[in-house]
């Protein structure tokens, strides 16, 4: 099966890889997937977000994870979303649906359709032949030309989908212009190009009618979705109609019918981790946020920026956030550092690349202990690497960026929830200790979105640590850098009476005057560094790490990031059959609460490090903090995140004791 | 109690090179703000890396020495989110024209309302005497072994092309009239460029006090120099733009009187204009409140640390309904 393609010959990697990839022996829940896609630029996103808007408001849970190219028009991209009845923060492998708007996504993901499972195709499509497709890139082609002649399959969509009907496949072909042109027709609009760009509303309403939903659920969502576009939204509830009743009248032998739960009373929220950090942040009192344009960072700042004059709970004061697009990530970090010294929340959100030109502002900010919090979405990497897909391979750098030894906090959420928790965790931790903190996201959490009960404000608190008064400032000579227990000296903000005082990126002394004085140096030094020890003093347990599963259990999961979903779904699911096992998620990152982690792996008969990077990093930290070795890793870096599917498979081929040491990941499209 | 010079004095030792224009520089700092009668506390000084980057040391006032060439995006972070501070920038020529480039041209596009000189001795001094962007063309001052390959740029030129609202040189050794300039820069309504002509007497052995005072071209009669130097406004120049459709026609002027270099070197103010909106301004026009209340000075918590903020608005808007 895919999911364990281990130290595979490529010959192996190309079977699997085509193979279905569902396991035999998977009888988890995994709710109803469906996935739409076309070429960038195509609504694809729009499609997904009726559909998952739909299926929210039906009181269904909703996952949702959006795979594009780094181009802007023209080049493959797919929504995959999951609906259940259950809370849900990953995807599984298999696709029951699959609204394909042209033919290169059946092509893409013919092989991730199940048994029984449908594929609505545009008919005037299926002469298309295969190798012809211009936007399909010359390594799928060989692999995928291989793939159809093992099978037998002919040169062209039709022959595709006649395979796809031979393995149990529904295939609905249906012509779109044909639904277009009654679209125009009945609202007398002109036959022209330009109905193309409904054909995402028409795939909704084709799915929708085949699953049998309630079609006004439907139009509720896909006027919310279209209400800042309101002159489409009659065009495009007209689509759906009609799309919908043609499925209704044509096709009834689909066997997953989507129902409304009517069981859901909490009230929840359906959003990216783009925006639960955005919200986060304004919540969390950020009122400078610079950046500078990189993907998948920026829909963060462009959501604040929207939303850029707030309200308040005290009466006549309005606040808002200055948002600042710079020329460059070099003045986004250090503006955001300049900011922060006037005593504002202060932030910049950047991904790898951005990240790089960062550090050296980030050494200024350890230099002169600025509370100043850098959002930094992960992606795939080395260099500009997959601009627009996931990965989780700059922990280390996130960690070790900058010249020079310096405290940083570095967090890490798990998922959606944690992006907005953390968001304001980052400011108090920033403020509290006066150092850089980093709080890593990764593409798979900013592009994904799901649906999630209404955030719990009431429980947060916001800490602006130690900071002087000006009463107290003009009592005598103030010392911004002063030696004490803590390493946490009171701040004064720039502008306050009495307390001028200054920074330097050179060393310096309490005043933060220029000092290369070798005992003000190791002072300093020592200083600065004993932070990470009051951070670990500080932050509650809960905070920094999760556990999942019984205390003491014998094999224990070790990882962080966005893999928690698919990790937390099947230990769940393993445990239900009587698996001894437990996953502990690491959330503080740096400095590592060692502590914690040695409770819990400590006695761990079988450790296995399960992340998205090639190397296992956290693993790496530590087995270098605490000695503890893990037995079995599992990496992925194809720049698709892990499914609950390869997840069950991978660590369940550990517990029966067929696993070797390390299992490469591969699925995905 | 009026100030006086000494209050912005620190008890750092000026470890500047003796015979440096940065001493002369820091005094007519440390006087211009005595005159425009601000406390310590309402300045704050950025600055980057190199000789000039030690200045904030020297002056009692708020100071941030910060990274090579990046002295301009902390300082605008600085201003924007306390808008009542006089944020006053200062580096060097390499430090704002070679790898601050970005930021200079770009910091021009937002006309934030503050300072920036540059202490321009076509050398990079700090490291050792190397050719800075402004050394001219096939120079050869003492530390670097070739002549200048490369053209020197011209900031003025660049600071008229970018936005800056108020464009001035300043020679350190005419330190009354560099005070001038400083005063007004700092009272200019937008983003003041101050160009201030600086020998270094270390590594730039062409552009010397000597060469800008003419004292190297003595009358062999008189025995009176010829400087180079010479001021704008003793030559009935006028800088000031006064109505919109004068905006091009007085950067025109400028770009000329910029042009001139060897045996006139014009310092005193190129261009000003106070009638383009100030970054304040524009933020102003999306957040009305801003200057009353900017991001520095809003509360975002109670006593008890509970946000205040509402984020209802963004919550109704992901709302699962």
């Amino acid at each position: 099966m895919a999911a364990n393609a281990v130290s595979a010959s490529t010959k192996q990697l190309v079977d699997e890889y085509f193979e279905s990839s569902s396991g035999v022996d998977f009888h988890m829940d995994a709710g109803f997937n469906w996935m739409a896609g076309g070429p960038q630029g195509s609504g694809v996103d729009t499609a997904a977000n009726i559909l998952g808007k739909a299926c929210a408001i039906g009181g269904l849970h909703v996952y949702g994870r959006r795979e594009y190219h780094s181009n802007i028009k023209g080049m493959h991209s797919y929504f995959h979303l999951r609906v259940s009845e259950k809370e849900i923060s990953a995807n599984v492998d298999e696709v029951d649906l699959l609204a394909a708007f042209d033919a290169e996504t059946v092509v893409r993901h013919v092989t991730e359709v199940v048994q029984e499972g449908g594929i609505i195709v545009d008919s005037r499509q299926l002469n298309t032949r295969i190798l012809e497709i211009p936007s399909l890139p010359l390594e799928f082609k060989s692999n995928f030309s291989q793939f159809m002649e093992k099978n037998e399959i002919g040169e062209t969509l039709q022959d595709l989908l006649n395979y796809a009907g031979r393995k149990g496949i529904h295939v609905f072909p249906v012509a779109y212009t044909d639904l277009l042109y009654q679209v125009a027709d009945s609202l007398n609009l002109e036959k022209t190009a330009k109905l193309n760009r409904m054909i995402n509303v028409v795939t909704v309403g084709l799915s929708f009618g085949i699953l049998g939903y309630e079609i006004n659920t439907v139009k509720k969502a896909l006027v919310s979705i279209f209400s800042e576009k309101s002159k489409l939204i009659d065009m495009n509830v007209r689509a759906l109609e009609i799309a919908y009743s043609y499925a209704q009248m044509n096709f009834r032998t689909f066997p997953f019918p989507l129902k409304i739960e009517k069981s859901a009373q909490e009230e929840r929220v359906l959003l990216s981790g783009n925006q639960a950090v955005a919200i986060g942040k304004v919540l969390g009192g950020c009122r400078v946020q610079t950046y500078y344009p990189i993907t998948p960072a920026a829909d963060e700042s462009e959501f604040i920026e929207a939303h850029e004059i707030l309200e308040t709970k005290e009466s006549g004061l309005n606040a808002g956030v200055v948002v600042v697009q710079t020329e460059d990530e070099i003045a986004a970090v250090n503006m955001a550092s300049g900011a922060a010294l006037t005593g504002v929340r202060a932030a910049t959100s950047t991904s790898g690349p951005g990240f790089s030109l960062m550090v050296e502002g980030l050494s200024w900010a350890g230099m002169n202990e600025v509370p100043l919090v850098i959002t930094y979405y992960q992606r795939g990497a080395p260099s500009t690497g997959l601009p627009t897909r996931h990965g989780q391979d700059d922990l280390r750098f996130a960690i070790h960026g900058g010249h020079g030894e310096f405290p940083r906090i570095v967090l890490a959420s798990g998922d959606i929830s944690e992006c907005f928790y953390d968001a304001v965790n980052a400011f108090n931790y920033a403020e509290m200790f006066q150092l850089p903190v980093i709080h890593l996201i990764d593409k798979a959490l900013a592009n994904s979105f799901q649906t999630l009960k209404v955030f719990d404000t009431k429980q947060i608190r916001i800490n602006r640590g130690s900071v002087v008064s000006e009463e107290m400032l003009s009592k005598g000579s103030y010392k911004r850098f002063a030696f004490n227990e803590t390493g946490v000296s009171p701040r004064a903000y720039l502008g306050m009476k009495g307390g001028v005082h200054w920074y330097t990126g050179d060393e310096h002394n309490e005043l933060g005057h220029i000092s290369e004085e070798p005992l003000n140096r190791t002072l300093m030094m020592e200083k600065r560094m004993k932070k990470l020890n009051t951070v670990l003093k500080e932050i509650p347990s809960s905070e920094k790490i999760n556990y999942f599963g019984k205390a003491g259990a014998e094999n224990i999961i070790v990882s962080w990031g966005s893999p928690k979903g698919a990790i937390v779904e099947a230990v769940g699911e393993l445990i239900k059959e009587g698996f001894n096992i437990g996953f502990l998620q690491v959330r503080l990152v740096h400095p590592l609460p060692v502590n914690e982690i040695v409770e819990i792996m400590g006695n761990a008969k079988h450790v296995i490090d399960i992340e998205m990077n090639y190397s296992g990093q956290l693993g790496g930290i530590i087995r270098e903090k605490t000695g503890i070795l893990h037995d079995y890793e599992i990496v992925k870096f194809n720049g698709r995140p892990m499914t609950v599917t390869e997840v069950y498979d991978a660590v369940k081929f550990v517990l029966v004791g067929k696993a070797p040491k390390r299992q490469v990941l591969t699925h995905g499209a | 109690m009026a100030l006086k010079w000494q209050d912005y004095k620190t008890d750092v030792f000026v470890d500047w090179c003796p015979g440096c224009g940065n001493h002369a520089i820091l005094a007519a700092v440390q006087v211009a703000l005595s005159e425009l009668g601000l406390e310590p506390h309402q300045v704050v000084f950025v600055s980057g890396i190199g000789c000039s980057g030690k200045l904030p040391h020297f002056v009692k006032a708020y100071g941030v020495h910060t990274l090579h060439g990046r002295t301009l995006p902390f300082a605008q972070g600085i201003k924007i989110s306390n808008p009542d501070l006089e944020v006053i920038a200062v580096g060097g020529d390499g430090d704002g024209l070679g790898i601050g480039v970005g930021h200079f041209v770009n910091a021009g596009r937002r006309n934030i309302d503050m300072v920036y000189m540059i202490h321009d001795n076509g050398v990079y001094g700090l490291t050792k005497g190397q050719a800075s962007p402004t050394l001219k063309f096939g120079l050869k001052v003492k530390s670097i072994p070739r002549e200048n390959i490369n053209e020197g740029i011209n900031p003025i030129m660049i600071a008229l092309s970018s936005g800056y609202t108020f464009v001035a040189r300043g020679y350190a050794f005419h330190t009354k009239h560099l005070k001038d300039l400083i005063k007004q820069a700092v009272e200019h309504k937008g983003l003041a460029f101050l160009d201030i002509l600086q020998p270094c007497p270390t590594y730039n052995d062409v552009n010397t006090k000597d060469w800008y005072e003419g004292i190297d071209r003595k009358d062999p009669d008189t025995g009176i120099s010829k400087p180079r130097i010479y001021r704008l406004e003793e030559t009935g120049y006028d800088p000031v733009v006064r109505n919109e459709d004068e905006k091009f026609v007085k950067i025109v002027a400028a770009m000329e009187k910029a042009r001139e270099w060897g045996d006139r070197i014009p310092i005193g103010i190129f261009y000003k204009n106070e009638l383009a909106p100030t970054f304040q301004d524009r933020i102003g026009q999306r957040i009305p409140f801003y200057l009353k209340n900017p991001p520095a000075k809003q509360r975002i918590c109670d006593e008890n640390g509970v946000p205040i903020t509402d984020i209802n608005l963004f919550i109704k808007e992901v709302k699962a309904e």
